[in-house]
């Protein structure tokens, strides 16, 4: 299931851009943003969806709600993203485990990594509550993207389509904080 | 205190064709039998996201309304959905809850608080916009159908006794037949 990121990851980290990845978001069809706050993503994605540039945006409790409520959606023919941390989507395995795998539902999940390094794969993250996250995704046999720089941007739309047209999750990990549009 | 098998048959009498219904655990064994429908979503995948699922339903129709039979054991998994729920404020939810005190689908074991939490209270702290709760049966039944007819959202707690054993084929709420019904169901209208 692992998705290798396009950049070097031997190099210095480039930049984000948070218009970029909302561009994609938009082009993808998607009608509604679920969030759970995340540092990562916080400037350069909650904040001007919250300022209304782009998909409705929910704001919920706990990230197993968002499982739900786009699973609902989806049932609706409506796209939704999951805005999340690791940290969320780690509580919430046993909703994914459900609704996601054991159902095959289009839950996507763009997922910020708490405190891992810029340029650095998550996998050789110095972080245990990062290392363990692609692991994890392989064990259950869901898909991921690493979206670490521009240049990983582009995926962000046919993994959305492929999770849409296969009816299966999907989840794009962030690895730096976006910068603010 | 009421019997919830007579408490669904009440409002059953109120829920249309067109209705979506989701009822949890020991409640959807009874409403399958009361209510068979395709329209009866009841496959959530993990205890306490039913009204989750039903905030998704409610947000991606507004023209169908969306009933959720949770349960207290349930709600208490997932006590922030009361504050979601109240905060998005879907016209068209309407979330019940059986309160019978027990985690009855897994032995029967009391819920932490029982005879002191109070669900209407902590729902009407939330924010919903009409709060209820029963304890008896012709009350219910004569206010079913107007609350109904409210917009919502507007949550429902009905006092019930435990029930006694059931015959649980956990096939009829998680199994793909059941789960293709309700997709093909909701996209024909």
């Amino acid at each position: 299931m692992s998705v290798q990121a396009g950049a070097d990851r031997g190099q210095p980290a480039a930049g984000l851009s948070g218009a970029s990845i909302l561009r994609e978001i938009k082009a993808s069809g998607i009608s509604f943003i679920v969030s759970v706050p995340d540092i990562t993503t916080s400037e350069g994605l909650l904040r001007p969806l919250a300022n209304g540039a782009g998909p409705t945006l929910v704001r919920i409790c706990k990230e197993d709600e968002g499982i739900g409520i786009c699973a609902g959606l989806a049932h609706c023919d409506k796209r939704a993203v999951l805005l999340i941390q690791q940290t969320g989507m780690l509580d919430s395995i046993n909703a994914i485990r459900g609704v996601a795998v054991d159902y095959s539902l289009p839950i996507v999940m763009m997922v910020g990594l708490l405190e891992k390094e810029a340029g650095v794969r998550p996998r050789q993250s110095k972080r245990y509550g990062v290392r363990i996250v692609e692991p994890i995704l392989d064990a259950m046999g869901i898909a991921y993207h690493e979206i670490e720089d521009e240049s990983d941007v582009p995926k962000i739309k046919p993994a959305i389509d492929e999770a849409y047209a296969k009816s299966q999750p999907v989840v794009l990990l962030i690895g730096q904080r976006p910068a603010a549009p | 205190m009421m019997k919830r098998d007579v408490c669904l048959k009440a409002l059953a009498r109120h829920v249309t064709d067109a209705d979506i219904v989701l009822p949890v655990y020991s409640t959807a064994f009874d409403w399958l039998d009361i209510r068979p429908n395709p329209l009866n979503y009841t496959a959530h995948g993990a205890m306490g996201l039913a009204s989750s699922h039903g905030l998704g339903l409610a947000l991606g129709r507004p023209d169908k309304r969306v009933i959720v039979l949770d349960g207290d054991g349930s709600l208490l998994m997932n006590i922030g959905t009361l504050v979601t729920a109240a905060a998005l404020a879907p016209k068209n939810f309407f979330h019940f809850v059986c309160e019978n005190g027990t985690y009855e689908a897994n032995g029967g074991h009391p819920i932490p608080g029982l005879g002191a939490v109070s669900f209407a209270g902590l729902a009407r702290s939330a924010g919903y916009r009409s709060v209820y709760e029963f304890s008896d049966l012709k009350n219910f039944e004569q206010q079913a159908g107007a609350i109904l007819s409210e917009t919502g959202p507007v949550f429902i707690t009905l006092k019930v006794e435990p029930s006694g054993p059931q015959q649980r084929d956990y096939n009829r709420i998680h199994g793909p037949a059941v789960r293709q019904a309700f997709k093909d169901a909701i996209r024909a209208g």
